[in-house]
């Protein structure tokens, strides 16, 4: 306890811990509960039964009514633990209950039925996770149709954002021609025009190309970005320019410089985008939204919202299918907190 | 790994392959010189389509009537989509406007925008204060805080949908300390106070990170300068760090300006605008009166998002100002 | 194996000319360096023989082809890069290949031609590594690897021994040159170091300002430059020069004199000039004799003793500053008075007006 206590106070460099450090402390431990607390709770949540989310005040755990089969009863019976009365002690299970009163029997005596009062007896409880709630996502409802969606959908629009901003990157750091600086300005304009102030035109180009309620329709007009263009081009500025006239000289073609020689050295940039496309197409909301109207088409956070819009929200599913929308994103974070990080610190993009 | 690394590279690989022929035989036909316009044009015809040819088609929809969606079948109204949606006798009470809706969404914007933003800076500066000190675990704390700004907007409504409903935790833990539960989403002022809580906690960690690196950003022996001339903690803070780190607080305030003008996903997961319109912004007006209601009133909704058009612009030029200036300085 | 021709060659960049029409012929076989100050177009010339940059105006030629229109990889050329230019993400073996490769050479052609030219460099331990796991010295032995598997017709360097220290200079300087020796392919090879144009070249290509100021044999450079300017930039340490007004011009010599008054005799051709006219004196400090009581008058300002070798520093009486180079050692001391010797058929004369050399009737060094 005392190396631990020590070790968390431990500062580098210097000694002492004063009423700041403290304070410094309370705020981030308060901060880590408040920021992953819910994020926990709604894990804990996902696995519990609907009458354990019935309950309330609810349990931190996913408990769940224990049950024995009794001989004699087709069902099994929930079973309690008898705290005050004659049966004081022992644990009964429940055939039904009529008022204030309990039918109940010993499941080592399946015959006699006794009577208690409901104020002296306490469910047994135990830690059961409910993973029905995951797998009827995929048995009762089409959850591996929005899968796939979401996932054709980012990976086929990050494919090809890479791609085309990439391509676009090279020719604007690595070319020189009559209106390069035009077309960077314009690229760069575009950053101030977010797609949320053009809905209705681009609908309709999205609806004149037929891709309404398809996933192109999603795709497309997400895939140019600016801010790719602009973070890869800054990068390949860093590239030497005789690295490319050398693979010119041995006989590479313009594509192949790009791609033998461009892309790879740009790999740490192209790995920044490609996670921010990723994490784009995977978390759009408006756009989809807007573009697929069909249940079939939609992708996971569609799914979502229109599960909780729902008028009895169904609350056992929805939170396991939150639960398997945000897990792709927390290993994400996980394994590339630093890469990310530090591609928006330098790029101040998100 | 080796074989998944393999696989990638047998991939880029053939890709490349089949890419060669046609693209050589492109740079053959319009020469070294033309050859930049080759890799700039998938671009270039994508932000044609979808960023350019809809500003210039903005404008027409903003000046033409009707749920028709094509722009011939649309007849000319000239400026009447605008009058509508100003036509108000008093600014301040939109009762009186015309559009009641669409000035409830401009004033709850305009509250969101100023409470949001103001909370939001103050949070992460002290955050961001925080993390850059000496302490064990910072990168840790610093994931912390930026785990959030990676959930999916619907994902992180639903979240606190599930704390705040009526039957959740926050209210649980409420009875349990002897408070009585509120009904969260279903009081106006408490649902405000909620989407600010939650846009604050979702994007919070995105200006940590930013302020974060501005702070780093100080070269140490301006402090240690400081130090050896006896200045006090807080004295250091106002005199050093809070006039050094003004540039990038500037940055952080016009990114989330231009941020908060635009809220909708999670606001329309959470409260769905309600009660009422107590928390109907600016873009779920528009996504509403051009998409979600019968009839779509897409010139209203475009003449809409001119308008929200013309207040990004301003914001956007400032921060690029601000980002040149400080490039320069 | 090819001969480079180049006729009025012209480059502009956005409307301000680099290069000002430069007519060379590089003979087959050759060792051509071109040597200039910075800025002055070398690279500019280099890149636009290797096809990185457009040709303006003018015809450049290959073994009497036309190669204008034709790009970097249909030259049959080979460059070295002053950063050497490795791929960064491949290794050595594959930095040898990938030439190789983008003509679809066969596999074990490739093979046999990267392992000969590693042997051939002394690279053969490192062709598993990446280029960041070499040393300076390596680095540039794969620079040069990476040109001779090509198999190239022409060679082009430019400075390719700038970023190695002085002592590896030396070393990778015989390389080259035993290289050229073995191969006997074209090289050109740019540098801003006239020691490394006159230890390698054939011929030496003198530019400034995007033209030729001289093309020659190294040696024919040093003895008869042409004007001021390569007479200066040519030998180490520079040439003295003088101030002077001719005085009188004779059959076989051209008498000057100086601010001072001081009398010159040089050796020189005296028909493009006539008295009263403003001329520049050159002699090259190797030539220059200080000590003994005949001669100019001078003031020892400081010494440099290497120990086999020395440099003395002095001054005229109206503040010119001369320097003189011998071999041995001296016994002068700091402001010691003197007396320098200027012998007329070591001694260049240079017309003020254009820098222009007169051409010498006697020269010292072939005397020697
Ligand atoms: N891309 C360019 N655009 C405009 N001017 C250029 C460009 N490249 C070179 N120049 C100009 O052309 C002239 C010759 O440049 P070049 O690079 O050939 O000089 P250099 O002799 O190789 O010098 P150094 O010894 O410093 O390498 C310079 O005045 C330079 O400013
Ligand atoms: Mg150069």
């Amino acid at each position: 306890m005392a190396t631990v206590l020590n070790f968390l106070t431990r500062r580098r460099g210097r000694h002492g811990f004063d009423l700041t450090d403290w304070l410094s402390w309370a705020y981030l431990v308060f901060g880590t509960v408040l920021m992953f607390g819910p994020v926990l709770w709604v894990v804990l949540s996902s696995f519990k039964t609907d009458a354990a989310l019935a309950q309330y005040p609810p349990t931190l755990l996913p408990f769940a009514a224990k049950t024995v089969a009794v001989e004699g009863y087709d069902k099994p019976l929930e079973l309690y633990r008898i705290t005050g009365g004659e049966y004081q002690g022992r644990h009964l299970a429940e055939i039904r209950r009529i008022g204030l009163v309990a039918q109940m029997v010993d499941p080592a005596e399946p015959d006699k039925r006794l009577k208690v009062n409901i104020k002296d007896r306490q469910p047994e409880q135990a830690l059961a996770f409910a993973v029905s709630n995951y797998t009827e996502l995929f048995s009762r409802f089409n959850f591996a149709r929005y899968l796939w969606n979401s996932v054709f959908i980012t990976v086929v629009a990050t494919v090809i954002t890479v791609l085309f901003n990439s391509m676009a990157a090279f020719a604007l750091a690595k070319y020189k021609f009559r209106g390069r600086t035009a077309v960077f300005l314009l690229i760069i304009a575009t950053l101030m025009i977010p797609p949320t102030i053009n809905l209705v035109p681009i609908f309709l180009v999205v609806s004149k190309l037929g891709m309404v309620n398809s996933p192109w329709g999603v795709i497309w007009p997400a895939v140019a970005t600016p801010t790719g263009v602009f973070l890869l081009r800054q990068y390949m500025l860093t590239i030497p320019d005789d690295l490319l006239d050398a693979a010119r000289m041995d006989h590479a073609s313009e594509w192949r410089v790009y791609w033998r020689i461009v892309m790879p050295l740009s790999a740490p940039a192209i790995a920044v985008l490609t996670i921010f496309s990723v994490m784009w197409r995977w978390n759009d909301f408006l756009w989809p939204l807007i573009v697929l109207t069909r249940s079939e088409q939609f992708t996971l956070q569609l799914a979502l919202n229109s599960f909780q819009g729902e008028l009895q929200t169904n609350w056992s599913h929805l939170l396991a299918m939150t639960v398997l929308t945000l897990l792709p994103i927390t290993f994400v974070f996980a394994f590339l907190q630093k890469y990310i990080t530090t591609g928006i610190a330098q790029s101040g993009v998100k | 790994m080796t074989f998944a690394s393999t696989a990638v590279r047998t991939v880029y690989q053939a890709a490349f392959n089949s890419l060669e022929r046609p693209l050589l035989f492109v740079q053959n036909l319009v020469g070294m010189r033309r050859v930049a316009w080759m890799f700039l044009l998938p671009n270039l015809v994508i932000f044609g389509a979808f960023t350019f040819l809809p500003i210039i088609l903005n404008y027409f929809y903003a000046t033409t009537g009707s749920d028709a969606i094509l722009l011939s079948q649309r007849p000319y109204v000239g400026a009447e989509n605008f009058r509508t949606l100003l036509a108000c006798k008093d600014y301040l009470d939109p009762n009186t406007c015309q559009q009641d809706i669409f000035w409830r969404a401009i004033h709850n914007t305009a509250k969101f925008v100023v409470l949001q933003v103001g909370l939001m800076i103050v949070f992460s500066l002290v955050t961001a204060l925080i993390l850059n000190r000496d302490i064990v675990l910072r990168g840790f704390f610093r994931g912390v805080f930026f785990y959030p700004v990676l959930l999916s907007p619907v994902v992180v409504a639903l979240i606190w949908k599930w704390v705040l409903q009526r039957y959740g935790l926050l209210n649980a833990g409420l009875e349990e300390a002897g408070l009585s539960s509120v009904n969260w989403l279903v009081d106006a002022n408490w649902s405000f106070f909620w989407i600010v809580f939650v846009t604050i906690w979702a994007h919070m960690g995105f200006y940590v990170l930013i302020l974060l690196a501005g702070l780093q950003a100080i070269p140490s022996d301006v402090y240690e300068a400081a130090e050896m001339d006896g200045a006090s903690k807080w004295r250091v803070f106002y005199r050093i760090t809070l006039p050094l780190l003004t540039p990038t607080m500037v940055v952080v305030l016009v990114l989330s300006l231009i941020r908060a003008v635009q809220a909708f996903d999670e606001i329309f997961v959470l409260t769905g605008g309600g009660p009422g319109t107590a928390t109907t912004l600016i873009l779920h007006y528009i996504y509403e009166t051009g998409f979600a209601a019968r009839p779509r009133l897409f010139g209203l909704a475009a003449a809409a998002s001119i308008l929200m058009a013309a207040v990004l612009m301003v914001l956007t030029l400032l921060q690029l100002a601000v980002t040149r200036s400080r490039a320069e300085g | 194996m090819a001969a480079l021709e180049l006729e009025g060659v012209v480059k502009d960049y956005a409307g301000v000319r680099a290069i000002h029409g430069i007519d060379l012929k590089v003979e087959d076989g050759d060792f051509c360096v071109f040597v200039g100050p910075s800025g002055c177009g070398k690279s500019t010339l280099l890149r636009m023989i290797a096809g990185l940059e457009d040709i303006t105006g003018g015809e450049l030629r290959i073994d009497r082809v036309r190669v204008n229109e034709q790009r970097a990889s249909e030259r049959g050329l080979a460059m070295v890069f002053q950063t050497y230019a490795l791929y960064p993400h491949m290794t050595v073996w594959e930095n040898l290949a990938f030439g190789l490769e983008n003509i679809r050479t066969p596999k074990a052609e490739i093979k046999e031609r990267v392992t000969r030219a590693a042997r051939m460099l002394q690279i053969e331990e490192f062709l598993g590594r990446r280029p960041k796991q070499l040393s300076g010295g390596q680095r540039q032995r794969v620079a040069i690897g990476r040109a001779v598997v090509r198999e190239p017709r022409v060679f082009l360097f430019d400075e390719p021994l700038s970023n190695l220290d002085a002592e590896l200079r030396v070393a990778m300087r015989r390389e080259i040159s035993a290289l050229h020796r073995r191969l006997g392919n074209t090289m050109i090879y740019v540098t801003h170091d006239q020691v490394e144009a006159m230890t390698m070249a054939d011929r030496i290509v003198v530019l400034k300002a995007g033209r030729v100021e001289q093309y020659g044999t190294p040696l024919h450079l040093y003895n008869e430059p042409a004007n001021q300017f390569v007479a200066g930039f040519i030998g180490s340490p520079r040439m003295n020069f003088i101030d002077a007004v001719v005085d009188g011009t004779d059959a076989g010599k051209v008498t000057v004199r100086d601010a001072a008054g001081q009398a010159y005799e040089v050796s020189v051709d005296g028909s493009g000039i006539s008295p009263g006219q403003e001329v520049t004196v050159g002699i090259r400090p190797e030539h220059l004799e200080v000590g003994g009581d005949k001669g100019h008058p001078v003031s020892v300002q400081s010494i440099e003793q290497l120990g086999g070798q020395s440099f003395l520093y002095c001054e005229t009486p109206d503040g010119t500053q001369l320097t003189a180079h011998f071999v041995g050692q001296t016994s002068m001391r700091r402001g010691d008075k003197a007396h320098a010797t200027f012998r007329r058929s070591f001694m260049h004369l240079f017309r003020k007006s254009d820098g222009k050399a007169l051409k010498r009737l006697e020269i010292g060094e072939a005397a020697i």
